[in-house]
């Protein structure tokens, strides 16, 4: 009996604003809190969710061999050492972008859906072929975007998309915030970014250099028990993703000085 | 359109405005017309069409006319503003060829 499970799939348009670290953050954060979660990535051709998860050296098949039925599907999940309930499900070689279709990611979702409660789908930048495949099995989405221009008006187009293909709920992750910048008006605010895309807030996660750490280490930043300022918005998200009533960090509250007040009241908006 | 305290302020003191306003107001223009997937060249042909058509029934104003994409909520609305020239006795002029064409 198949269960009902969530199967979402994350995705930004434009390439390089942070899908892949939250994939691998939010499939972490989830399995941590007791949830079974498998994580495909469906970026083919330049496949990377493997490298941020640290399981690079122990992938023996893909979706590949699964989908040609040389292998069963538990051979080809990799189960992650620390978090044993989070499961990554390998990308094939890049020439699997010749013959994959949507029927084959359906196929590969269908077979993950049986066994887990969330699937997270790691989508490739584009709106080409390859996206078009990822959101085919999609039920709901999350939108990564940075706050800068062109990453929101990307984030716009594939809205537009998942729109067309009645996926939903869609909803928005804003990566990167630097609360400083914002405050002095030289950064889009969350805000902003909200009303612009018309997209409820799922949350947002600040700059943190530790998350550069983190990928060079192999070791997702929602690991570690010590929560850096990027890690505590991460686990922020995988319980609003639950329905967990927590509310989102709000960037604007940091600073208690004169000067971070001031700079607060010129933020007031008056029209 | 937010208008922010510091904008004010700078606009008060003829400062540059703040980056992130500039932002707001030029991915509000440019989303617009993705949204729509229309260009400026066939925004504008469109817009002297509209204005060439309501021209033939009532007296406008050519050059005040402004024809323009506004979005709010994910909805692209084409908003016309077409002032219409009253005469003297505060009428709107109707022109001879439109009652012409109603007999």
């Amino acid at each position: 009996m198949p269960k009902d499970s969530r199967v979402i799939l994350i995705c930004s348009g434009k390439g390089g604003v942070g899908k892949t670290t939250l994939t691998a953050n939010l499939g972490i954060a989830l399995a941590k809190q007791g949830l079974k979660t498998a994580v495909l990535d469906a970026d083919f051709g330049l496949r990377n969710l493997d490298l941020l998860l640290g399981l690079e050296n122990r992938i023996v098949y893909t979706a590949q061999e699964v989908l040609e039925e040389s292998c069963r599907l538990e051979q080809a999940l990799v189960r992650h050492k620390q978090e044993s309930g989070l499961a990554l499900l390998p990308a094939g070689n890049p020439r699997m972008l010749d013959w994959f279709k949507p029927d084959d990611m359906q196929k590969i979702v269908s077979m993950l859906s049986e066994k887990f409660d969330f699937v997270l789908i790691d989508c490739p930048a584009g709106v080409e072929d390859g996206f078009k495949n990822a959101a085919s099995a999609a039920k709901e989405a999350i939108i990564v975007t940075n706050p800068e221009v062109s990453a929101v008006r990307d984030a716009d187009r594939v809205i537009g998309l998942l729109n067309t293909q009645g996926i939903s709920p869609v909803q928005l992750v804003l990566n990167r915030v630097r609360p400083k910048m914002v405050e002095s008006q030289e950064m889009l605010s969350v805000d902003d970014v909200t009303d612009i895309l018309a997209l409820p807030l799922l949350g947002l996660v600040l700059e943190d250099e530790q998350v550069i750490v983190s990928t060079n280490r192999g070791e997702p930043l929602t690991l570690s028990a010590k929560q850096s300022p990027a890690a505590k918005c991460y686990t922020n998200i995988a319980q609003r993703i639950q329905g967990e009533d927590v509310p989102i960090i709000d960037p604007s509250k940091e600073g208690q000085g004169m000067r971070d007040k001031l700079r607060r009241l010129m933020q007031t908006k008056i029209f | 359109m937010t208008l922010t305290l510091r904008d004010l302020l700078n606009k008060l003191l003829r400062r540059q405005q703040t980056s992130a306003s500039t932002a707001r107001e030029r991915l509000q223009l440019v989303l617009a017309h993705d949204r729509t997937d229309l260009s400026s060249e066939v925004l504008d042909q469109m817009r002297k069409e509209i204005l060439e058509v309501v021209a033939k029934y009532v007296e406008i104003d050519l050059n005040e006319g402004a024809v323009s994409l506004e979005t709010e909520d994910r909805m692209t609305a084409l908003v016309a503003n077409l002032p219409i020239k009253r005469n003297s006795s505060g009428t709107i002029k109707i022109k001879e060829s439109t009652s012409k064409t109603e007999k």
